[in-house]
């Protein structure tokens, strides 16, 4: 385990004074390095960084997130991916390169409030995201229950190395997968196990800058002491 | 006329020279808005809501190199002791300009092209140093909101009442005091964003009132600290 100092920050705090790298939810001033977001800092390997607690999501290529179509124009569908920024998805992503406006019916394949999971295949400052749909497991999510939690604690969420995921996942038997939009949408044929995975998610949500989180979502699911443990010591 | 301050220089309202009015704050009160902080500052009681950053409407308002920031300073009609009528006045117009003036060289709006920032400030009662206040519930709610921000601001009225230099203006004072001079600035960044000044000091009295006034904002910053600390960690210090 390498070093990592951790302390509760809010903007403007001075995190470091050093030859340090700045990453993210930080600026650089000199040599001081400030936070910009209420959160914990972390300094590991010469780098500072500021996990938030709080603030909206901000596509990164890449990410899967989990969309709801606004809307559709002739060339492609508008999702509503819980950002300052539309995500578009072309119809050819869908239909494929031979894709044509008068022949093809957009809204046959997915239609306005259809949920779906996709990736970003491509965003910077001068454009909105552009998502893709091509990829495994990617595509119009048929069935599950939404969870909407603050995007800044989806890595939270996940955990280390998936370790709060696969907890939440072997203790209920339910399918959930993640957005980095801080959408979730969960699946499970026992309903009990449904209701159980909701309520795991919301309690990480809630508890989400609290320690020993892992341990406390293992109790309220009664998965018993030393089961699926690991090391991992948060 | 009510006497301001007495011969042992205590204040009308019983407090020192240099003694702030009570201050609390609640961070993150309305369940809608992205973020929200609600202030009672003497007896000033101000809400404000922040909702950003989104998309712009109008359309033709939008930036393509940097976010934007809109604010909106209102009085409530009951607010104060007669009736304001709700219509923007041309004093909520100059406060919401100098508010968001204020805001804006903390915010890092360079990350969130193409949108806006909404910050809505709503005066429920009013007691002198209103807009300070305001900057303050504002600053904070910026804060609940997640947006970037390079410092938080923090602001606090000084003035001269009774020929005195003295800390943190209430509304009498304002009314019949000599000067009052709102600071707001980023404490730890140590600049200030907002200075205005009504009424006339000399050079030595300027220098002693915006010393105070930085004293002032320093001390609402820990209490700003404070409030934002509670809502995010329980106030559990690491």
């Amino acid at each position: 385990m390498m070093d990592v100092k951790r302390r509760y920050v809010i903007p403007g705090d001075i995190i470091v004074t050093g030859p340090l790298r700045a990453e993210q939810n930080v600026y650089q001033d000199g040599d001081r390095i400030i936070a910009t977001s209420v959160g914990i800092s972390e300094i590991y390997e010469n780098a500072v960084r500021v996990i938030p607690l709080t603030g909206t999501y901000i596509p990164k290529t890449n990410d899967l997130v989990i969309g709801k179509v606004v809307g559709t124009s002739p060339l492609s569908w508008e999702f509503d991916i819980n950002s300052p920024f539309i995500g578009f998805l072309p119809a050819q992503d869908v239909f494929g390169r031979d894709y044509s406006p008068t022949k093809d019916e957009l809204r046959q394949r997915l239609n306005i409030g259809d949920l779906v999971a996709a990736r970003v295949a491509n965003f910077d400052r001068s454009r909105d995201p552009l998502l893709t749909v091509q990829d495994r497991d990617l595509g119009k999510i048929e069935s599950g229950e939404l969870v909407e939690i603050s995007p800044s604690k989806v890595p939270r969420l996940i955990g280390k190395r998936g370790s709060m995921i696969q907890t939440i996942e072997m203790a209920t038997k339910a399918m959930i997968t993640i957005g980095q939009n801080g959408w979730i949408v969960i699946s499970c044929e026992d309903p009990e196990g449904l209701l159980k995975a909701i309520e795991a998610v919301k309690m990480v949500d809630a508890l989400a800058h609290t320690p020993n989180l892992t341990e406390r979502v293992k109790s309220m699911l009664g998965v018993p002491e030393g089961e699926y443990n690991d090391t991992i010591n948060d | 006329m009510t006497q301001l301050m007495t011969e042992d220089g205590i204040r009308c309202d019983g407090r020192r020279v240099d003694e702030l009015r009570n201050i609390s704050i609640k961070v993150g009160v309305l369940k809608n808005a992205d973020g929200s902080a609600y202030i009672e500052f003497g007896k000033n009681k101000i809400l404000a809501g922040i909702f950003g950053p989104r998309d712009v409407h109008p359309k033709h308002m939008a930036n393509q190199d940097t976010g934007i920031l809109r604010c909106r300073y209102h009085m409530s009609p009951f607010s104060v002791t007669e009736r304001k009528n709700p219509a923007p006045s041309r004093r909520e117009i100059e406060i919401s300009k100098v508010i968001k003036e204020a805001l804006q060289p903390a915010l890092i709006l360079k990350d969130f092209p193409r949108t806006v920032i909404d910050v809505f400030v709503e005066v429920l009662q009013a007691d002198g140093g209103s807009r300070c206040a305001a900057l303050d519930a504002a600053a904070v709610a910026l804060a609940d909101a997640g947006i970037p921000m390079r410092d938080l601001v923090s602001a606090c009225a000084a003035g001269k009442v009774a020929d005195r230099i003295v800390l943190d203006v209430n509304n009498e004072e304002d009314q019949e005091g000599q000067a009052d001079m709102p600071v707001a600035m980023m404490p730890n960044v140590g600049k200030i964003t907002l200075m205005q000044l009504d009424g006339i000091l000399t050079p030595e009295e300027y220098k002693t009132c915006l010393q105070t006034a930085i004293g002032g904002c320093k001390r609402v910053y820990e209490i700003q600290r404070k409030a934002l600390m509670e809502k995010y960690f329980q106030n559990g210090e690491q």
